[in-house]
């Protein structure tokens, strides 16, 4: 299972790297986001510091919807799954390899807008520690639950629109975890920021060891 | 001599159609079997079910040994497909999907090199992007995954659709290699001259059918009754049904 | 099966009918307004049924039937079609709870809408549920429309304590100062006959549920049933192809 996950990884990022479409969309957006909120938000920049941690967690969770369906949409449309499945590749592998690969953009994409943020709307850098781990644990638990759900969506007709409607809410307590915890890194306090931790880590454990049970059946349907 | 495969009665429902109506099929190892019918007589989804695509809902379905009702999966990397898609990334090239399709079936990349050469697409194609080829380039490329799994059962739908005169001569090459090698070959066309030449025999299919098979018993009598769920649930009492 | 519901079902359809009845007289007339909230709180009588209902029992057989109906050895349309059933008639539930709550709340303290850790807890499993009867209708084979359906539902039922845990913990650091104290608030002394009107009132939601269910499963069975036929009457095509080839 494992190596096949490397294998399916390597796959994933190689051809994110060829076609390049994180690098020239789904980062602008995330950018172009940010903006947006400013515009809407009436610039005054001791509100937009106060939000900043919220709106950078929704951007994440927007963008990152893209880069799911992105990665599906790889698996040559119409036979979508016909051709992970007749590789012979293992379910479990094939969802870690998947969520990996879609880990790592969401990485990328969150240096930039965390960058985004400290330009664009004055945010001050504090305990990084914290950040980090939130980061890591939100991050996770976002790949391994859009997997799973881009999965169930995948090879539909109606994929693009059913994905965000099933995975948003899921979703939800990550957004609000992820954003409390940066909240109170950013405030000082960064121990208060535990708990959320703790939560992020528990949804991405759950959602990871789900993914690696469910994705081989769930690819198995016709 | 081993079989490879083996089918009886075999039912293959797609969605609510029955495009498997009951085949009866052996083909032992080391055979070239041509199938030939009509557009829509099931050819495709024989071809599919064997490759553990798509599930056989009745009936007994041995591939490889492997009882293909118990599990699909097992024999998948022992397989080769041929289909109508390309199953191709066409953001990688032709050299990366290769490797891909091979270390996926457990062979190595070298195995991938060997298919390209094979193949003709070593050189200046390698490095294309497979969205970039033309179709019978395409076409060339997905033979030649399949040559790099070295697959004991090689199911080719189609296979000269879409190759010129020189690709056609190097896939029945390579089929007859495959098969003096001990693998099985199952080939679909509508167009039997030229695959004919190639076959050991020739089998025909209808209506879902291998023509002249038996019709199974395991299609009559379709409705089943629930358990009775309280008041207001109860049904007539009906046969077993194959949609569980 | 027959297009008439069987004697025992609608001898169910009248009781919850009486009960409901009964339920409203006692809600509307009998039993006194609070002590806090005046006549507002009647609409309790109808909110909390709906709302236990709704994710308890209803959400509860989906998640339960979902599981049966993946579970290899208890696999049968049976559990597919109770857990679809049980899904929109929770969803309506679930939907009438939140828009008498909402009603309460507009009543009661002049908000439509409060982010405490209940409603919004109510508002994500809606949304939950409403997913999972879209995944039952996309446009895919029935298969695959039963089993992705039967896996979301289970991926909701783990969802909902997540969901609650973090939004509670979220709103014990934001007591919202503007609406007082919501939370003592929320909960009004239910003493005496109305708390035998409440029960009364769960009592009846529960027995227009299990009617609501018998209705809906038949249906669904039926349309199962139609489904069937049609394919038998497919396969009988199918073969008649291939006496017309060999002919």
């Amino acid at each position: 299972m494992w190596r096949d996950a490397v294998l399916v990884a390597g796959k994933d990022l190689r051809v994110e790297v060829r076609s390049r479409v994180g690098i020239n969309q789904v980062i602008p957006f995330a950018v172009l986001v940010l903006i947006v909120f400013a515009f809407a938000l009436d610039s005054d920049r001791a509100t937009l510091a106060a939000v900043g941690p919220g709106l950078f967690w929704v951007t994440v969770l927007f963008s990152g919807l893209l880069a799911i369906q992105r990665s599906f949409v790889i698996e040559s449309d119409d036979d979508a799954r016909d051709a992970l499945r007749l590789s012979g590749l293992d379910g479990g592998g094939i969802f870690l390899g998947k969520a990996a690969a879609v880990a790592a953009q969401l990485v990328l994409l969150e240096v930039v807008l965390a960058l985004g943020v400290i330009v664009l709307y004055g945010v001050q850098l504090r305990g990084a520690a914290m950040l980090l781990l939130t980061c890591v644990a939100a991050t996770v638990g976002l790949a391994a639950a859009g997997t799973v759900y881009g999965v169930i969506a995948a090879g539909l007709r109606v994929r693009d629109t059913l994905l965000p409607l099933l995975v948003l809410p899921v979703l939800a307590p990550v957004l609000l975890a992820a954003a409390r915890a940066c909240e109170a890194a950013l405030a000082g306090t960064p121990a208060e920021g535990w708990p959320w931790v703790r939560m992020l880590t528990v949804f991405a454990t759950i959602y990871v060891t789900f993914g690696v049970v469910a994705f081989g059946p769930l690819l198995e349907e016709a | 001599m081993a079989t490879a495969v083996r089918l009886r009665s075999a039912v293959s429902l797609l969605g609510r159609f029955p495009a498997l109506a009951g085949v009866d099929l052996d083909v032992a190892a080391g055979e070239i079997v041509l199938v030939q019918g009509a557009n829509g007589a099931g050819k495709t989804t024989l071809l599919r079910a064997c490759a553990g695509l798509v599930p056989f809902t009745a009936g007994e379905a041995e591939i490889l040994g492997q009882d293909m009702r118990k599990s699909r999966k097992a024999v998948r990397r022992r397989i080769g497909l041929l289909g109508h898609a390309s199953f191709l990334y066409d953001d990688l090239t032709v050299a990366d999907n290769l490797t891909f399709s091979a270390k996926a079936a457990g062979a190595d990349a070298a195995s991938a090199e060997e298919a390209m050469a094979r193949l003709g697409l070593g050189g200046r194609l390698r490095d294309v992007p497979a969205g970039r080829l033309s179709a019978g380039q395409r076409r060339r490329v997905a033979v030649a995954a399949v040559v790099a799994r070295s697959p004991e059962l090689w199911l080719l739908d189609e296979p000269h659709a879409g190759l010129d005169a020189a690709g056609r001569d190097l896939l029945d090459g390579i089929v007859r290699e495959a098969a003096a090698g001990g693998s099985t070959v199952l080939l679909a066309s509508h167009e039997p001259d030229r695959a004919a030449a190639l076959a050991s025999r020739t089998v025909t299919m209808a209506g879902g059918q291998v023509a002249g098979g038996l019709l199974p018993e395991a299609l009559a009598g379709l409705t089943e009754a629930p358990p009775r769920r309280g008041a207001g649930a109860g049904a007539p009492a009906g046969k077993a049904s194959i949609v569980a | 099966m027959t297009t008439k519901s069987s004697p025992a079902v609608r001898v169910l359809g009248w009781l919850s009918a009486v009960t409901l009845a009964l339920t409203a007289v006692m809600a509307l007339v009998v039993t006194p307004g609070d002590v806090n909230m005046g006549d507002s709180v009647r609409l309790l009588y109808l909110h909390v049924p709906t709302a236990w209902l709704a994710m308890y029992v209803a959400f509860g057989l989906t998640t339960l039937a979902s599981a049966l109906y993946l579970w290899k050895r208890t696999r049968s349309r049976f559990w597919d079609l109770t857990a679809g059933a049980s899904a929109e008639i929770g969803v309506l539930f679930l939907g009438l709870t939140l828009l008498i709550g909402s009603l309460w709340g507009r009543i009661t303290w002049g908000v439509w809408w409060t982010w405490d850790a209940r409603l919004t807890t109510t508002a994500v499993l809606f949304v939950l549920y409403v997913g999972y009867l879209a995944v039952r209708k996309v446009p895919a084979s029935p298969e695959v429309q039963s089993r992705r359906a039967a896996i979301v539902a289970i991926a909701a039922f783990l969802d909902v304590p997540i969901v609650h845990y973090a939004v509670e913990w979220w709103r014990t650091l934001h007591q919202d100062a503007s609406l007082g104290s919501p939370q003592r608030v929320l909960d009004p002394q239910i003493t005496g006959t109305m708390a035998w009107t409440l029960l009364l009132g769960v009592v009846a939601f529960t027995l227009l549920y299990c009617w609501l269910m018998a209705h809906r499963f038949r249906l669904a069975w039926m349309e199962d049933r139609l489904a069937d036929r049609a394919m038998q009457i497919a396969i009988e095509e199918r073969r008649a192809e291939a006496e017309v080839a060999a002919s």
